[in-house]
């Protein structure tokens, strides 16, 4: 196939549930025949830090990680987190974003301010599609279900068939969670923003 | 088969797949899911031990007993384990027994970005160094044949980005050597007689292996059309390397860092004009070119700190950097906090405001250390807390043993705090020790231990008895408070600092991400009542915030645990069900 690898980023807030979007990703990716390396971030992070999970795929890949302006697209749980990694992108790249904001402990605390309109600023500078995850998420049975809502919304920067995403669910997903992800995969994958 | 794995798993994997049947270990990160992973197959017997020394020396038992055993641990556990490996190196090995290290160079989750390759060196041990997830498998099948081929233990070093990548693995089925016969042979006595004797034999072991490395494929040659630059490296910077250049330069590949070859080094750097080493942290390979005398640049590039990438090698070797874009305003960091709920808050919060210093030590509790408790003074590493109070409360005397505290974890306790105590009750310090006892080995992810009551299977398991166990290594004031009630928790703190004699307080609250914890119904702001004080954003709960001068509370996040009600004075925080502490 010799096509150049590709570059994701799952970005978002330790706790969100990221580790099951790149499991789901890279059994997707394996079975479509790619190499696949997938690097995540496991210990101190994971205690509500800012969290990345790096995924490539292609004929070869060598390098586990993804660098500043790498990124064919990156997936962010939480807006201001898709902008600390916005040097990430690539030019030209694509952001899929969730509309969710949650305040970082030195906002909490007053030490910093949560950047105003930031959907805005980020748009000026790459292309972003922004979808309040949270709500289709509770909307589909569950707030943890976020995950899944976005790995639908990025399901449409792919050319592979809904089948294929739809599959990956089944296998990653205990079974008795697997309607209600699916539900969640197809609200986030066709939604469209009022 | 093919699957995508953790290099983690992938390890155990190779335990799997090499017939290894027993693996002792204390978790850590970034090497704890090697343990959790090997634990998942029924034919491997694992354990947590109390801790790396401990787990090394029951991993090295087994391979006496004659089957294959493994060690896991991070970098820090492995000094630690150094005292056994010194002696295990001397007395060899005839069934095989592999350690696993992790190293964290970028420091992900660790307190120092020591570099594991010196102990293989300082121990004459050989250290494999596998580059992606297949090699953590294939290489930790051969480390046990070369334990065995050289009766020697065989480390296999991994870095965190190696351990928590996730790439392709084509799986083996498991083959167990026959176990072994015991046959007594008092060359193992490490007396220094027999000592000597073992000392010679390891130099001789050492240059077997070095010819072994002439011409192992764990060392190899990719090579490379251009060859105005070659590359000597290992591990994960391999693949930095040839994700910037492909096969346009050579590379020499070092599979196998401890000990290496002369030969190899020397064609390599013939066939070459420019010969560049990358090694994230130390230059190990670098000074092993310098000492044959082959002119390389490796440290006059790159960092001798920090985690390396593609990016960070190709500007080091000053090519142009892509472009990047990014928003003016300035991003808000955002640190790891103490979860919601989290016992350990109330007691920082009566540390912080009795103006305690405090010595801290290694786990969840760190986190203490962060705005807005900041109540911790220093930590050091496992076990410190309690030893380097002691020796602290020498130096100051009274004044400060009735302000200072060390703080430490059930796990860390059982670890190496367990011989800190001895020192403060035997050498009589007013030390007042403070056990945070959540039931769980907490930062790594929830890993059983001896104080918990359940083996590493989650198995009903003997349980050491803290109280019982600090009364009979002869302290005399030992008493448990929940730290949920700030109350208790303070006259707790405030009397047993006041007292002339060591004292132990157990702050007893499981953790509250634990499986079986009840949360409670979460907490409601009375927005009539609330004036915007502030008051309950003192004890750094990220469910809490204040917006439009009214706390607003994360229902998502809240368990119910009631501190911050305990810190409204205007009782603005209700309980939506009613029950009023």
């Amino acid at each position: 196939m010799n096509q150049p690898v590709r570059n994701i980023m799952i970005v978002g807030v330790g706790g969100q549930g990221s580790l099951l979007a790149s499991k789901l990703l890279g059994h997707l990716l394996l079975k479509k025949g790619f190499d696949v390396k997938v690097s995540e971030v496991h210990g101190m992070s994971q205690r509500g830090g800012s969290v990345v999970t790096y995924v490539r795929f292609g004929e070869k890949v060598f390098s586990p990680i993804i660098d500043q302006g790498e990124a064919d697209l990156i997936v962010s749980f939480e807006l201001l987190e898709a902008a600390r990694w916005l040097p990430y992108l690539k030019e030209g790249g694509q952001i899929v974003t969730n509309t969710q904001m949650i305040d970082p402990m030195p906002v909490i605390t007053g030490a910093a301010q949560y950047p105003e309109h930031l959907e805005a600023k980020i748009a000026e500078k790459a292309r972003i599609d922004a979808l309040d995850c949270l709500e289709l998420a509770c909307r589909a049975g569950s707030a943890k279900a976020v995950n899944i809502v976005l790995m639908g919304r990025l399901s449409r920067y792919f050319d592979f068939p809904e089948e294929d995403w739809l599959e990956s669910i089944e296998a990653c997903v205990p079974a008795r969670f697997v309607d209600l992800n699916k539900a969640a995969f197809s609200l986030g994958r066709n939604h469209t923003p009022a | 088969m093919k699957q995508l794995m953790l290099g983690n798993k992938a390890v155990a994997r190779g335990f799997y797949e090499a017939g290894c049947c027993i693996v002792s270990s204390y978790p850590g990160t970034p090497s704890t899911e090697i343990t959790e992973e090997a634990v998942k197959y029924d034919e491997i017997y694992c354990e947590w031990a109390p801790n790396e020394k401990v787990a090394l020396e029951a991993a090295h038992g087994a391979s006496l007993g004659g089957r294959r055993a493994a060690c896991c641990m991070k970098h820090v556990g492995l000094n630690v384990a150094a005292d056994p490996l010194f002696s295990i190196s001397y007395i060899g090995t005839d069934t095989g027994l592999v350690i696993l290290v992790a190293d964290d160079p970028g420091m992900h989750s660790s307190q120092n970005e020591q570099d594991s390759r010196h102990y293989a060196i300082a121990a004459k041990v050989p250290m494999l160094e596998p580059a992606d997830s297949q090699e953590a498998c294939d290489y930790t099948k051969e480390a046990f044949v070369l334990s065995e081929q050289f009766h020697t233990p065989v480390i296999v070093r991994m870095v965190m980005r190696i351990c928590h990548s996730q790439s392709v693995v084509d799986t083996c089925e498991r083959v167990v050597p026959p176990q072994r016969e015991y046959i007594k042979d008092q060359s193992r006595v490490m007396l220094p007689a027999q000592a000597r004797k073992a000392h010679v034999r390891v130099e001789q072991r050492t240059k077997d292996l070095v010819e072994f490395a002439e011409t192992s494929p764990l060392n190899r040659v990719d090579e490379g059309h251009d060859h105005s630059m070659g590359f000597i490296t290992s591990s994960t910077c391999y693949q930095y390397v040839k994700e910037l250049f492909g096969d346009t330069y050579p590379v020499l590949k070092i599979g196998m860092c401890n000990p290496l070859p002369v030969k190899k080094f020397q064609d390599f750097a013939a066939a070459v004009d420019r010969v560049i080493v990358v090694e994230e942290l130390d230059p190990i390979l670098e000074n092993h070119c310098r000492m044959l005398g082959i002119p390389v640049e490796g440290k006059s590039l790159f960092p001798m700190v920090g985690e390396f990438s593609q990016s960070l090698i190709a500007s080091c070797l000053g090519m142009e950097p892509k472009t990047t874009q990014a928003i003016a305003d300035p991003i808000p960091p955002r640190p790891p906090v103490m979860c919601a709920g989290c016992p350990h808050r109330g007691m920082f919060y009566t540390l912080k405001k009795n103006n305690c210093m405090v010595y801290g030590d290694i786990g969840c509790y760190t986190l203490g250390s962060f705005a807005p408790l900041n109540a911790m003074d220093l930590n050091v590493c496992m076990g410190a807390s309690l030893s380097g109070m002691h020796g602290f409360n020498k130096a100051r005397g009274p004044e400060y043993e009735h302000k200072t505290v060390g703080v430490i974890g059930d796990s860390t306790f059982v670890h190496s705090g367990m011989t800190g105590l001895a020192d403060i009750v035997y050498n009589n310090s007013a030390s007042t020790v403070i056990i945070l006892d959540n039931s769980i080995t907490g930062m790594t992810g929830h890993q059983q231990n001896p104080t918990t009551g359940y083996n590493i299977k989650g198995d009903p398991a003997a349980k050491i008895d803290l109280e019982a166990l600090c009364r009979a290594m002869g302290v005399r004031r030992v008493r448990v408070v929940d730290p949920y009630d700030l109350k208790a928790t303070d006259a707790a703190v405030k009397e047993e600092l006041a007292a002339d004699e060591p004292s132990v307080i157990i702050s007893r609250r499981p953790c509250a991400l634990l499986k079986n914890v009840r949360h409670q119904t979460p907490v409601r702001v009375n927005t009539e009542k609330c004036i915007g004080c502030k008051a309950c954003m003192q004890i750094g709960c990220p469910a809490i915030a204040v917006h439009d001068k009214k706390a607003r509370v994360d229902t998502t996040l809240c368990v119910g645990c009631d501190v911050c009600r305990q810190m409204c004075r205007f009782g603005a925080l209700e309980r939506p069900d009613g029950r009023d502490a």
